[in-house]
């Protein structure tokens, strides 16, 4: 099957089939990252440009780095670089970048839907690299892919997500992903940041840790932000924390052979305990380093590139 | 001022109980019981075959943007879209720039209106200073200066206690207060309903609880203090139930449904298509349902669109970051006839009675009548056909409606205000 989108906006709009081209792709690529010399030519010739209007480092890095390793020219522009912060509109500030002969553009925003709107007014593909509290495509490209090399299929597997849900991107595009490759997905959290409209989009929303723990094979953390309680979502970090915190004694609820994930930034001794970030069933570094390899693939695939012309060399 | 003889249309005439073939009588500028042979020999004849003519479609909420924003409508161009949509009354939300907090702003509108309005534009005020919800505006002076209702339309007053004495300060004028039920605390940065849409789309949400919270509040003030309440687009089912138990008990409360709550629901929002973003926003099938039952059963008065225009670099934004409101004039007819007449079976004249008797008597305007010396304001529409609506060449100034581009069915022909006909095969006929 040949690969026909040119943007990737959403995880939800993307279908199996895409999903596991992308991770085989990604695969592919990951093994090129070990070897001594790690770039190879795919994108020699082509301009990417990192627009990120909110601030970002490791999906920033992530892009820059997986840009280059495809041998395109990357540009970065940040919210106060750009004309944004002099008034500028998206539109005319995308105009232009397309005008500067760019042919491609990654974009990091706080607002809902904005990629999508880019991709409306572009010729050139749109990769979105976080949109508001929409979706984090490649974030959850890279987390399932993360779960897969550890759990193989994830058909039936069971993945809890637990934390600030109710404002997470990284939690819609991995909900979209894993109910698509089959996983059993329960989200947890207080009341207020994991509200049940979330069932309708085929997951069970629990706000019983222990129950919902038990057995699991993958627990995913979301960053627990303190604006929430500045809004009155939850009393305080530390309830938050003696409540749904993950620490050694509900580690243990999971299976014993459960993989710990989190996108970053990580609130050491707020939504996880520092031994347990740093611990053996841990895979947040992994899921830092699998970012280059996923990226690789979308930005490639998204350029024009075939899965099956990437050459995995030993 | 020329004698019109409207021949052989489907007379409907709510006022008056009247649904029947037969012929319309304008003579200077007022309808007339029959004309003489003399009259009838130099009258311009309109045949109305296939037609409906009704009274003059009346609208209790329109945006006209002047004066302060005329980059997004005028009186004048929005009284064309509004002649264009078969409306001849039209009351003007007092959230310009300057808002009209003041008999001098007042004043100003209705000098423009004299000067550049084709149909029959009324101004309302403010209920406080600056529209800012702090201390009460002018309300006397603003009656005086010929205010029909006063509202702080999308600021909604916050103040239970400053809205209980506006509502019985403007009780002694007998002047209606117009609510758009909101309550801020809850809808901070929310830009759609809270639901399993917004949930999904990553939008901040909008709880329907948040209308339903001031609903209820306006409900009590009516009751404790007798004063009228008018309670602007209602588009929450629990909503329309407490103001159908308020009515049970007598309540001075009237409400008001658009065209696009009930004919469309959030669902409509997932592309992120910012002509789809209006305050209240749209909700939920079973909300479109519950206005619509409303509306039936008499809980909901009338129908009122909002006609609220944004230039399109304004709309042509990020979701979060565009303005709420969407244009209503034009398309009002065709979607209510659409919804409520071929969705829903409501019969005709119930329809019209909606958009022209019931919204004049709220208003205690004159029009929506056709009776013999009432001003001559009337509409002229084929029910049935089909027509192309492109918002670019509309009337208005701009051109954010989500009907732009479709087909609609139902168009108005021919709109007459105080006898002169001033739109007419798709023109306005006006100076």
């Amino acid at each position: 099957m040949s690969w026909t989108r040119r943007h990737l906006l959403t995880v939800e709009e993307l279908s199996l089939a895409e999903i596991d081209q992308i991770h085989a792709t990604a695969s592919a690529f990951k093994r090129t990252l070990t070897r001594s010399v790690k770039k190879v030519p795919a994108l020699r010739g082509k301009t990417i440009v990192n627009l990120f209007l909110e601030p970002s480092t490791r999906t920033r890095m992530a892009f820059d780095m997986a840009a280059k390793r495809l041998s395109a020219d990357v540009i970065s522009l940040d919210g106060n670089s750009s004309s944004t912060s002099k008034g500028e509109t998206l539109r005319d500030t995308a105009q232009n970048i397309q005008a500067l002969q760019a042919d491609m553009i990654v974009i990091r925003h706080a607002a809902a839907g904005s990629p999508l709107y880019l991709s409306r007014i572009l010729d050139i593909p749109v990769i979105n690299a976080g949109d508001g509290a929409h979706e984090h495509p490649t974030q959850g490209l890279l987390d399932t892919f993360t779960m897969k090399e550890h759990l193989g299929s994830l058909k039936g597997r069971k993945v809890v997500i637990l934390g600030d849900i109710l404002f997470s991107r990284v939690a819609r595009s991995n909900i979209h992903a894993l109910t698509k490759l089959g996983a059993a997905v329960t989200l947890v959290g207080p009341s207020t940041l994991v509200p049940d409209w979330f069932t309708a989009m085929g997951v069970r929303v629990s706000h019983d840790l222990k129950s919902a723990l038990a057995d699991a094979e993958v627990v995913m953390l979301l960053r627990i932000q303190h604006e929430r309680q500045a809004a009155g979502l939850f009393p305080s970090l530390g309830e938050y924390t003696s409540m749904f915190g993950l620490n050694k004694t509900r580690a243990s609820w999971l299976n014993p052979q459960a993989i710990i994930m989190h996108p970053g930034p990580i609130n050491r001794g707020v939504e996880i305990d520092s031994e347990l970030a740093d611990g053996d069933r841990s895979v947040i570094l992994e899921q830092v380093s699998n970012g280059i390899a996923v990226r690789m693939a979308v930005l490639y695939l998204c350029s024009g590139g075939q899965p099956e012309l990437v050459t995995p060399v030993e | 001022m020329p004698t019109l003889w409207i021949k052989n249309a489907r007379v409907i005439d709510p006022a008056a109980k009247r649904d029947a073939a037969g012929d319309v009588f304008v003579r200077d500028g007022k309808f007339v019981a029959s004309l003489s042979t003399a009259d009838k020999k130099r009258a311009k004849k309109i045949d109305a075959h296939g037609l409906v003519a009704c009274p003059g479609l009346v609208d209790i909420h329109v945006h006209f943007r002047e004066p302060g924003q005329t980059h997004k409508e005028t009186i004048g161009t929005g009284s064309r879209a509004a002649a264009a949509g078969g409306f001849t009354t039209v009351v003007m939300m007092p959230n310009t720039s300057p808002v009209a907090d003041n008999a001098g702003t007042i004043q100003l509108m209705k000098d423009v209106i004299g000067r550049d309005a084709i149909i029959r534009v009324y101004p309302t005020g403010c209920i406080t200073v600056g529209m800012k919800g702090q201390t009460l505006a002018p309300i006397g002076s603003l009656k005086r200066a010929g205010v029909v209702a006063i509202t702080d339309d999308g600021d909604c007053v916050q103040s239970n206690d400053l809205m209980r004495r506006a509502v019985e300060y403007a009780k002694m004028f007998d002047l209606p207060v117009m609510d758009h039920c909101q309550d801020h605390s809850m809808t901070v940065g929310a830009v759609m309903n809270e639901g399993i849409v917004s949930t999904r789309l990553g939008l901040r949400g909008w709880p329907n609880a948040a209308e339903d919270l001031i609903v209820a509040r306006n409900v009590i003030l009516a009751e404790y203090t007798g004063a009228h309440i008018h309670l602007q687009h209602i588009s929450s089912k629990f909503s329309v139930d407490v103001i159908r138990r308020a009515k049970q008990r007598g309540a001075r409360i009237s409400a008001e449904a658009t065209p696009h709550h009930i004919a469309l629901t959030d669902d409509a929002l997932a592309t992120y298509d910012t002509n789809f973003k209006m305050n209240p926003p749209l909700r939920t099938d079973d909300d479109r349902r519950a206005l619509i039952a409303g509306l039936r059963d008499g809980t909901l008065d009338i129908i009122a669109t909002d006609h609220a225009p944004h230039t399109d670099y304004e709309k042509d934004k990020e979701f979060d970051y565009a303005p709420n409101g969407i244009l209503g004039l034009e398309t009002a007819l065709p979607v209510t006839l659409d919804v409520l007449v071929r969705q829903n079976k409501f019969k005709l004249p119930f329809v019209i009675d909606l958009m022209t008797r019931r919204p004049a008597e709220l208003m205690k305007l004159p029009g929506g009548t056709l009776a013999a010396g009432a001003n001559a304001d009337l509409c002229l529409f084929d029910p049935a056909e089909k027509w192309h609506y492109d918002a670019k060449v509309g009337f208005s100034k701009s051109s954010n409606s989500p009907w732009s581009g479709q087909t609609l069915t139902g168009r108005v022909k021919t709109t007459v205000v105080g006898g002169r006909v001033v739109f007419d095969g798709g023109k306005i006929t006006a100076p």
